[in-house]
C-alpha cells in the first residue's frame, strides 16, 4: 500500500489560468459582434490571421525556449494577446502590420522577458505601439461606419483587403476610410476650430462621443462587468482608471468647453473601455496590491488624457498603460498592505 | 453584549462537506487488540514512562507523567497489559517514529481508581484546579496540543476578561466539535465554567459558525437548563478560517492580534469544545483524557464520528468506518486545507488528532502539484490572505531564495492556512514554499548560532593563546632583567655564586635543582 504525501491543502478551487483567459475570450465577444455589426468585418480578417500569427510564433518560441507545448499552448494567453491586438489595429490594415505587430508582441514583449507570468510590458500593447511608431500610416487609416460608408465589408472583401489593400470589387480602400473621430477632433481642435463648430459638422460624431465607436465601447462596457461578476478582474484599475479620467476631462471641460471635451465623450470614444477593463486589468503587468492598483488605474486615466489632449497621438490607452507598467513593480514595494494586527499610520 | 461582529479582509468560503458525518449519533469505536499510546501527543517535553514491560495497566491509570512545566501525563486508554515500550511511527507529516508504550487490552476495561470527583470548584483554589487539569493529561483539543493547565494560568488574578470557547470548526469535512456540541452541550458549558473559575474570567463568549445552528440551538437550550445568563452563544458567519484563534477573537471581539502576539495580551483566552468537555470530565467525574471524537470521512463506507480511545491505529478506524485501504490513497489527519497527509496508515490517532479524511481519485483527484504554471501576478492569493500578506511576493523570494526579503514581506506571519494556494489559478504550492522557506531560514539560523558559538569559542582560545604569549613575555623580561641585575652584580656576589657552583659541583650526587627556566625551554 502506497500512500500519497502531498502538503496542505489538499483541496483546490479548481480555477487556472487557462479558464480565466477563456473567460477574457468570451467577454470579448459583444464587442467584437458590434464592432463587425458596425464596421463590416475587417475587425475579424486581424483576428484570424493574429491568432495564427500568434499560435506559430507561441509554439516556434516555446520550442527555442525547450518549454513543454501543451501546458503553454493551452493556456490560451496567446489567444488573447492575439484578440486585443487584432481589435485595437484599424479593421482595414494589410495582413502584414498584424504579423509584425503579434510577432514583436509575443516573440520579443513575451518570450525574450521570460513567456507568460515575467514580461513586464503588456505584449499587445507593445505591439501596437511599436506599429504605431514605424508604420503610422497604415495604423491610422481607419474604416468609417458602414452606415456613413454605405457600404458593407463581408469577409470576402475584408481577406481581399488584407491580402491587396483593395475591396473586392477594386475599389481602393479609401472610399470606406476616414479620421477616427479623436484623431479629427484633435486635427480640427488645432486648427482653431471649436468643439460646438466640428460636432456636428462631420457624421463620424455620434450622440455621445464617435459614431459607432460609443456602442463598441457599451459592448466592451458589458463584457467587462461580466468579468468583474465572475471576479476574472477586480474593480480597483478600471474604476481608478475611468474616475481618473472623468476627473480630469471635467475640470478642463469646465475651463473652456470649446476646446476640452466633454467626460462622456472621451469615456465612450477610442479604446477607452476596452483599455479600463481587457487591457489595464492585465494582472501580470499591472500592479498587484489593492492601494497600487488604485495608483495605477488611475496614472493610466491621467495619461490617456494628457495624450489624446496634448500629445502626439490621438489615442493614448497603449502608451497609457505602458508608462505604467514602468512603474508597476514601484508601486507593488511601495503600497504593501498593512500587516495584520499592525495598527494604522 | 456584543452586538455587531467585526471581518477581515479575505478568507474562502470553501465547499464545507460536513453533511456525510452528522446524521449519525458518535459511536464508540471498538477496541483493538494492540494499543500503541505515543508519551507525546501535545506540544512540550515528552511525558516521562512510568511502567515497564509487563506491567497490568487499568484504564485511566497514568502510564506516562508529565515532566517540565509544559508538559501533560498520558494514560492508558484501556485495560491490560505493556507488551512494549519503544520506538513506533508516529503522527508526523515525515513518518518519524517516538517513544510509544503498547498496551494489549484484555478487554476487561477496567477502570483504574479515579481522582475524586469535585463537585463545587469554588472549595478549591484555581491552582487546585489547574494541577487536577494536568493530572488528567489535558491539552488543547482543538489541534495545537498545547497542556491546558498553562494556558489556564493567566500572570495575574482577573486579569482575563474574555474566555472564549472555539467551536467553529471552519475546516471541512470536520464534524467532531460540531457533534459534540449537539450531543454533550451541558458538558461543554459545565467545562466551560471550570475554566472560567480556574482563569476568573470575567465574561464567557461560545463561538460558532453559522453553519451548525443546530449545535448552537443545543448549546442555547443547556445555558437555558442550567440558567447561565451570562454566557453568550455568537454564530459567525462560515468562512474559513473563522476558527483560527486569531480570527475568530477579531470577528467577536473586533480586536487584531498581530502574529507576535497572544490572545492573554488582550486579556483573552481561547479554548476548543472538545477541551471543555475534557475539563469538565476530568473535574466532576475525574476521569483523565484518553479518549476523543474523531471524525472519519472521505473514501469510507459509512462516514461518521467515533469515540476513539487514544493509541488505535488510522487504518483500524478506517475499516472500522467500512473502508478498506486498497481504495485509499491517501489519509488526512486533520482538515483538506490544513491538516496533514500521513505517509503510513498504521499510527496511533493522538489527543490532537481530530479527523481522518481518506482519499482517493474520486473523491478528490490527487493535485498535480509539479504543473504548475508561472505566476501570473493575478493577486487572488493576496485577496484571499487572512493576515494581508502578498503570497505572491513572498513565493517570489521563496523561489529565488532570497531570505532577507521573504522576511521583509513577513513571511513569519504566514499562518499556513492555505487560502492563497486554493485559489491560485496558476496552481502553483505556495504554502509548500513558504514551509520550505521558514525551513531553511530556521536552519540558517541553528548553524549561524552554531557558528557563533565556534566563534566566540575560537576568538576566546585566540585570546588565551595572545594573554600567555604576553605574559611568557612578560616573564622572559622580567627573568632576563633579573639575570642582567645579576651578571653587573658587585664581585662579592659573584664570588658567592662561584663559591655555590663549587659547593654543587663537590655534592655531585646531590639532584640537580630544578627553576622556573625549564618550563620556558
Amino acid at each position: 500500500m502506497q500512500l500519497y504525501t502531498p502538503s496542505s491543502p489538499h483541496i483546490h478551487s479548481g480555477s487556472s489560468v487557462s479558464q480565466l483567459m477563456h473567460r477574457v475570450l468570451l467577454a470579448l465577444i459583444p464587442g467584437y459582434v458590434m464592432y463587425v455589426a458596425l464596421f463590416g468585418w475587417g475587425v475579424v480578417a486581424n483576428l484570424m490571421i493574429a491568432v495564427l500569427t500568434a499560435y506559430a510564433c507561441e509554439t516556434l518560441m516555446l520550442l527555442l525556449r525547450k518549454r513543454p507545448l501543451a501546458p503553454f499552448l493551452s493556456d490560451h494567453s496567446a489567444l488573447v494577446t492575439a484578440s486585443l491586438l487584432a481589435i485595437s489595429l484599424p479593421p482595414l490594415a494589410p495582413w502584414w502590420i498584424v504579423v509584425i505587430g503579434i510577432a514583436f508582441a509575443i516573440i520579443i514583449a513575451k518570450h525574450l522577458y521570460g513567456g507568460l507570468g515575467y514580461n513586464p510590458f503588456n505584449p499587445a500593447m507593445v505591439g501596437y505601439v511599436v506599429l504605431l511608431v514605424s508604420f503610422p500610416r497604415e495604423l491610422t487609416t481607419w474604416a468609417g461606419p458602414q452606415e456613413i460608408n454605405n457600404v458593407s465589408i463581408g469577409i470576402a472583401d475584408a481577406i481581399h483587403i488584407s491580402i491587396f489593400g483593395t475591396l473586392g470589387s477594386g475599389a481602393g480602400i479609401d472610399t470606406v476610410t476616414m479620421a477616427t473621430p479623436l484623431d479629427h477632433l484633435k486635427t480640427e481642435i488645432s486648427r482653431g476650430q471649436s468643439i460646438s463648430d466640428i460636432i456636428p459638422a462631420s457624421p463620424i460624431f455620434g450622440n455621445l462621443g464617435g459614431n459607432g465607436w460609443e456602442w463598441i465601447s457599451l459592448a466592451f462596457l458589458a463584457g467587462g462587468l461580466w468579468l468583474l461578476y465572475k471576479k476574472v478582474i477586480q474593480w480597483y484599475i478600471p474604476v481608478s482608471m475611468l474616475t481618473a479620467l472623468v476627473l480630469i476631462s471635467t475640470v478642463f471641460h469646465l475651463i473652456d468647453p470649446e476646446r476640452y471635451a466633454d467626460p462622456v465623450f472621451h469615456l465612450v470614444t477610442g479604446a477607452t473601455i476596452l483599455g479600463a477593463f481587457f487591457i489595464a486589468t492585465d494582472p501580470i503587468t499591472a500592479s498587484t496590491t489593492e492601494k497600487g492598483r488604485l495608483i495605477y488605474g488611475a496614472g493610466i486615466g491621467i495619461l490617456v488624457y494628457i495624450i489624446r489632449t496634448w500629445g502626439g497621438y490621438p489615442d493614448g490607452v497603449a502608451f497609457g498603460v505602458l508608462l505604467m507598467n514602468i512603474l508597476a513593480p514601484t508601486l507593488d514595494y511601495y503600497t504593501q498592505p498593512r500587516p495584520y494586527g499592525e495598527r494604522k499610520g | 453584549m456584543i452586538g455587531k461582529l467585526f471581518r477581515y479582509n479575505g478568507g474562502l468560503k470553501l465547499p464545507e462537506n460536513k453533511e456525510q458525518t452528522t446524521h449519525r449519533p458518535i459511536q464508540p469505536a471498538s477496541v483493538p487488540p494492540r494499543l500503541i499510546i505515543p508519551v507525546q501527543q501535545h506540544i512540550g517535553t515528552p511525558a516521562e514512562p512510568l511502567v515497564k514491560v509487563g506491567d497490568t495497566v487499568l484504564k485511566g491509570q497514568m502510564i506516562a507523567k508529565g515532566n517540565g512545566l509544559i508538559s501533560a501525563p498520558v494514560h492508558a486508554s484501556s485495560s491490560g497489559i505493556v507488551v512494549d515500550i519503544g520506538e513506533y511511527p508516529v503522527p508526523h507529516p515525515s513518518g518519524l517514529t517516538a517513544t510509544c508504550v503498547v498496551i494489549e487490552p484484555d478487554g476487561l476495561e477496567t477502570m483504574a481508581d479515579h481522582l475524586p470527583p469535585i463537585h463545587d470548584v469554588t472549595q478549591y483554589t484555581p491552582e487546585e484546579i489547574r494541577e487536577r487539569i494536568h493530572q488528567a493529561g489535558i491539552v488543547g483539543l482543538g489541534g495545537a496540543g498545547f497542556p491546558s493547565h498553562v494556558k489556564l494560568a493567566p500572570k495575574h488574578q482577573h486579569m482575563v476578561e474574555i474566555l472564549l470557547l472555539n467551536g467553529a470548526e471552519c475546516e471541512p469535512y470536520i464534524t467532531c466539535d460540531d457533534m459534540l456540541m449537539r450531543e454533550r452541550p451541558e458538558e461543554i458549558l459545565k467545562g466551560m465554567l471550570i475554566m472560567r473559575y480556574a482563569l476568573m474570567a470575567k465574561r464567557c463568549i461560545i463561538g460558532i459558525e453559522d453553519n451548525k445552528p443546530l449545535a448552537a440551538k443545543a448549546l442555547r437550550e443547556a445555558i437555558t437548563r442550567l440558567k447561565l445568563d451570562d454566557v453568550e452563544v455568537i454564530e459567525v458567519p462560515s468562512l474559513y478560517p473563522n476558527g483560527g484563534e486569531k480570527q475568530l477573537i477579531r470577528v467577536i471581539t473586533g480586536i487584531e492580534i498581530p502574529a507576535n502576539r497572544l490572545p492573554i495580551d488582550y486579556r483573552i483566552v481561547c479554548q476548543n469544545v472538545g477541551t471543555a468537555y475534557a475539563v469538565a470530565r476530568a473535574i466532576h467525574h475525574g476521569e483523565p483524557l484518553i479518549s476523543r471524537i474523531i471524525t472519519v470521512t472521505g473514501a469510507v463506507g459509512s462516514p461518521c464520528n467515533l469515540e476513539v480511545p487514544f493509541g488505535i491505529l488510522a487504518s483500524e478506524l478506517i475499516s472500522q468506518c467500512a473502508g478498506t485501504m486498497d481504495h485509499i490513497d491517501r489519509i488526512i489527519m486533520g482538515g483538506p486545507m490544513m491538516g496533514f497527509a500521513l505517509p503510513n496508515a498504521d499510527v496511533p490517532v493522538v489527543k490532537t488528532t481530530n479527523c481522518l479524511l481518506a482519499l482517493n481519485d474520486n473523491i478528490l483527484p490527487l493535485p498535480h502539484k509539479n504543473r504548475a504554471l508561472p505566476c501570473i501576478r493575478c493577486g487572488s492569493c493576496a485577496t484571499a490572505c487572512p493576515v494581508n500578506l502578498l503570497p505572491q511576493q513572498l513565493y517570489w523570494y521563496a523561489r529565488a531564495k532570497d531570505f532577507d526579503k521573504i522576511q521583509d514581506y513577513r513571511l513569519f506571519d504566514c499562518i499556513e492556512c492555505g487560502c492563497c494556494e486554493y485559489v491560485c489559478p496558476s496552481q502553483i504550492p505556495l504554502v509548500q514554499y513558504f514551509r520550505f522557506a521558514k525551513g531553511q531560514i530556521w536552519e540558517q539560523e541553528r548553524e549561524k548560532k552554531k557558528s557563533d558559538i565556534a566563534r566566540e569559542r575560537h576568538e576566546f582560545r585566540q585570546h588565551r593563546i595572545e594573554r600567555e604569549k604576553e605574559e611568557k613575555a612578560a616573564r622572559h623580561k622580567a627573568k632576563a632583567a633579573a639575570v642582567a641585575e645579576d651578571t653587573s652584580g658587585s664581585d662579592e656576589k659573584k664570588a658567592a655564586i662561584q663559591a655555590a657552583l663549587e659547593r654543587v659541583k663537590a655534592k655531585q650526587s646531590a639532584p640537580e635543582p630544578t627553576d622556573g627556566n625549564t618550563e620556558q625551554s
